[in-house]
């Protein structure tokens, strides 16, 4: 049994035109020790899965799934208290923007002691020292200083370190980090991974990583979902993926990433952008910005071949 | 934080500077001669004439009455009133706490009320609750409350008979006293019934006075809430798995505070023009009514003391809610 | 998103007209606003048609005659009589013409005014700009009404000093407005592109940049309408503002005050049409906001 399972989720949003699918027939498991990476374009639905996992999402979405289970224990079928046990304190969380994720009201130590208090419990001086081991283990300079800092004192990487130690505060099993260094300067962003992969390993904690930069995925992950406008094209291991994509979108993806482009003049694109509700094409969602789609491919949706391990959402896979 | 409550009070300083020109400007705007004026039709002697035209400075330059204003006003000292020859500034202060209590209880209606109705809405927006919450608080934001309170008067005081209609405290009390707020006072004499008599009289004009603040502080605080609950912030607090409860109180109530605070704080403007209002239905003897008998007694002296005075506190309390607001927000005060 | 009519295209007057209209008949909250308030102004224009009576008319037979749904009520007074036997209804028609037109022209001179003073603060900045914000910050550091009492009371009691005293202390929000628009405005690009096309300051600051601040404006606008119409009513109220016997909705509420307990209905209809009056203003002034600038609509 894995630590955290999902199969069949389908995500819909209420809208003013009616329903818009975000996710449809999401399935994933990870087991602790595991790094998985859900890879994509921004509005194909990678962080929507997580979210609508954490229960994070507005009251505008309908979630539904065949099987969702963290440790066994159905989170559909949770209560509020129950899964607000696991949430925060089990599996938890960090998000996009780091800056705008810390309530600026609250320092940061009160932020981190919130979730100590929540979860873990302990005298106050116990929850202070347990505070200021964590952000030296995130790599914050000075944290006797800055467990009484406001986060708009910090920059956008302090403010990420800051929600990663929140969020392994209570040694979580399973650390969800959507699009983590996103928001950050390059510089930054390769510190931020690198901590958060020690952290994987000296935790064993099981980690799912959101992105869109394949080069992300290739430095960090074990496994990859590939996903697309809701839908997950390709599950592989990062090796098998980056060897021999199955789908044309994990192969378009590819080869954007400069190392791949050879001594071309420009990095090659994928045209097109991810439709959106209104916008959705017949047949395969990808087809109107796939090199190889055929008339076949535009007239009937994709389903992965039963006997493929890599579950590709193509015709003609590569 | 002392810097910046320097820095606010010397930006104040033009303004107080400004509102004394006003209030000193205000007798001698008078069309005509401003002592024959202020005699109205009952006319006046030469003697007394010059009596007043020396008491009150007019024979001498412009610029030296004004300095002689200023000088006098930082003594405390706002001459005497026409009507009743008592300094203007003791006739304020007398009446003052009966204001300041009315005032505070409208503004403690106002939050108690208001507050929680506009997180409520906030949280159910586009449900019956939200649509009643706005629709409640959008008929008391255009209420003419004169009206409101003949209307409650009507209501309560003469059809059930459940309210007095005028005054602050039944005559069988006598209290002394120390705040000059008949509700503490009551209190710290240990006086029940007295008190009960004070909440009494105090209960509907207090409501009346308060409707209006209890509307704006609604709206606002939905607007606020509304748009603090979209913030990531927020998001990060629910996934920290914390109740919703803390969540919306805590988290997301705790921002939306910051522009509650500055509403709350233009409020008291608002308390003050209604309590004009207010207190003349009620009879209450706070300034408001006492302002309003010195316009129509042509009391000028009361006047142009009264309006110095309430511009004073108006300039004090936004000075408070600037310093709140730098307390509630980090961003400000770092 | 809003509801656009195809017939127009973008950029255009018409378009523009079509995109708000769309957005403001979205809520019906603003529509029933709007039509009422076209309502009381067709009543206020055409008042000597529509009154049943002469509002200043006494009949002596008839001091205090309940409304019609009573016993003792008659046809004749639909919201029955005063003490001196006027007809309610007729007065609060009649009223409705003084409310509103002195209500509308106290927007007109205050945004006027208020638009001048907000410009050349805004575009000039400097000392002079100091000197308006200082002036409308000592205005409001006096209670509104407090101010306008004092006003009306140098100016002595009646209509035309109502209005002024009105209009003075609404002065500083349009004042704030402007400027705040027109330094969010300036350094855009259409304006350096239209003072390098040689426009002196004048044009400057009322054909470039006033149209384009103009949203904000127009929702403050019927902000002080509805502020107005209150404002004169607590004017009359207190005896400061119209004189009797003019029929003006505070004054007869005044007036009323004393039969309160006997003649609930002289009372309780003037303060009614001007609750409902400002609240529809308000509910108009809503939509407005929401349709003339998104940027607005939280607040």
């Amino acid at each position: 049994m894995a630590l955290l399972e999902i199969e069949g989720l389908d995500v819909r949003f209420r809208t003013s035109t009616g329903l818009f699918p975000a996710v449809e027939d999401a399935s994933l498991s990870v087991d602790e020790g595991d790094v998985l990476s859900i890879v994509g374009e921004s509005g194909s639905g990678k962080s929507v899965s997580m979210l609508a996992t954490m229960g994070l999402l507005p009251w505008t979405a309908e979630i539904s799934a065949t099987r969702m289970a963290f440790d066994g224990q159905d989170l559909r079928r949770l209560s509020p208290r129950q899964r607000r046990k696991i949430i925060g304190g089990e599996m938890s969380m960090i998000f996009q923007e780091p800056m705008s994720s810390l309530n600026p009201c609250f320092t940061v130590g009160t932020q981190i002691d919130e979730m100590l208090k929540q979860h873990r419990g302990g005298s106050r001086k116990q929850r202070r020292e347990r505070t200021l081991e964590l952000l030296t283990q995130v790599g914050i300079p000075d944290p006797e200083k800055r467990i009484g800092a406001y986060p708009h004192q910090l920059s956008g990487g302090m403010s990420q370190r800051v929600m990663i130690a929140m969020a392994i505060s209570c040694n979580p099993r399973l650390l969800i980090a959507d699009e983590p260094t996103t928001a950050l300067d390059v510089t930054i962003q390769a510190q931020i991974l690198e901590l958060l992969l020690e952290l994987q390993r000296d935790n064993d904690m099981a980690l799912i990583l959101i992105t869109h930069d394949m080069g992300v995925v290739a430095e960090t992950a074990q496994r990859v979902i590939v996903q697309y406008a809701g839908r997950q094209v390709e599950h592989q291991d990062v090796k098998a993926l980056f060897a021999h994509s199955r789908h044309p979108y994990t192969e378009a993806l590819l080869s954007a990433l400069p190392e791949r482009a050879g001594d071309q003049q420009r990095l090659p694109t994928i045209p097109g952008v991810v439709p959106g509700q209104h916008n959705r094409p017949e047949g395969c969602l990808f087809n109107p910005r796939c090199r190889y789609a055929t008339e076949h491919c535009r007239q009937v949706a994709p389903k992965a071949e039963a006997d493929d391990p890599a579950r590709t959402l193509c015709h003609y896979p590569l | 934080m002392i810097k910046f409550i320097f820095i606010k009070l010397a930006q104040l300083i033009p303004t107080f500077i400004g509102v004394t020109i006003v209030a000193f400007s205000f007798i001698r705007l008078l069309p005509g001669d401003p002592i024959l004026l202020m005699a109205g039709e009952r006319g006046i002697s030469a003697e007394r004439y010059a009596v007043l035209e020396a008491q009150l400075g007019f024979d001498r330059p412009l610029i030296a009455q004004y300095f002689d204003f200023i000088g006098n006003l930082l003594q405390g000292d706002l001459g005497t009133s026409l009507v009743t020859h008592a300094p203007v500034m003791s006739e304020f202060m007398n009446r003052f706490p009966a204001t300041l209590e009315l005032s505070l209880f409208a503004l403690l209606f106002a939050v108690i009320v208001g507050l929680p109705a506009g997180v409520l809405a906030a949280t159910r927006r586009g449900t019956f609750i939200d649509h009643s919450v706005m629709g409640v608080s959008l008929t008391g934001y255009s209420m003419p409350i004169f009206w409101w309170g003949l209307l409650l008067i009507m209501l309560f005081s003469s059809t059930l008979g459940w309210t007095p209609v005028s005054g602050r405290i039944s005559y069988l009390y006598f209290i002394e006293p120390v705040t000059g707020l008949l509700t503490i006072d009551t209190l710290l004499a240990g006086n029940w019934d007295a008190f009960r008599s004070a909440l009494h009289y105090l209960i509907l004009p207090g409501i009346v006075l308060g409707t209006i603040p209890m509307a704006v502080i609604a709206r606002q605080t939905r607007s606020s809430m509304l748009e603090v609950l979209g913030e990531d912030y927020v998001r990060t607090a629910r996934a920290k798995g914390l109740s919703s409860f803390r969540v919306i109180m805590v988290h997301a109530l705790r921002n939306a505070l910051i522009t509650v605070v500055t509403v709350i704080g233009l409020q008291v403007g608002v308390l003050l023009a209604g309590a004009i209002l207010t207190e003349t239905i009620f009879s209450w003897p706070g300034i408001g009514k006492w302002m309003i008998d010195a316009i129509s007694r042509r009391d000028y002296p009361a006047v142009q003391g009264g309006l110095v005075l309430i511009a004073f506190i108006v300039m004090l309390v936004n000075l408070l809610v600037d310093v709140a607001y730098g307390v509630i927000n980090p961003r400000i005060r770092h | 998103m809003t509801t656009l009519s195809p017939s127009a295209a973008p950029g255009t007057l018409r378009y523009q007209l079509a995109e708000f209209w769309g957005s403001f008949s979205a809520s019906r909250g603003a529509l029933v606003g709007l039509l009422f308030i076209t309502f009381i102004l067709l009543i206020a224009l055409f008042a000597p048609w529509v009154a049943p009576h002469d509002p200043a008319l006494q009949n002596r037979d008839a001091f205090l005659v309940p409304p019609v749904w009573h016993a003792e009520g008659s046809w004749r007074y639909v919201l029955g009589t005063d003490a001196v036997g006027r007809d309610v209804l007729s007065r609060l028609i009649h009223g409705a013409r003084f409310s509103l037109s002195i209500s509308a022209m106290v927007v007109v001179l205050s945004m006027a005014v208020g638009i001048f003073l907000g410009l050349l603060a805004g575009y000039f900045r400097g000392w002079l700009e100091t000197v308006i914000t200082r002036l409308m910050d000592v205005v409001l550091a006096f209670p509104s009404l407090l101010l306008a009492l004092g006003l009306v009371a140098v100016l002595s009691p009646g209509l035309t000093s109502a209005m002024i005293a009105i209009a003075l202390v609404q002065l500083p929000y349009f004042v704030r407005l402007t400027r705040a628009a027109v330094i969010g405005e300036k350094d855009r690009e259409y304006v350096t592109a239209s003072r390098l096309a040689g426009a002196g300051h004048g044009r400057l600051m009322f054909n470039t940049l006033l149209p384009n601040c103009m949203a904000p404006l127009i929702v403050q606008a019927t902000l002080s309408f509805s502020t107005a119409i209150l404002d004169i009513a607590a004017l009359g109220f207190l005896g400061m503002g119209v004189q009797p016997p003019t029929p003006e909705w505070g004054a007869m509420l005044a007036n009323a005050r004393e039969f309160m307990g006997s003649a609930y209905w002289a009372v309780t209809f003037p303060g009614l049409v001007i609750l409902l009056t400002v609240l529809m203003i308000n509910l108009m002034g809503d939509g407005l906001r929401d349709a003339l600038d998104p940027k607005l609509k939280r607040s």
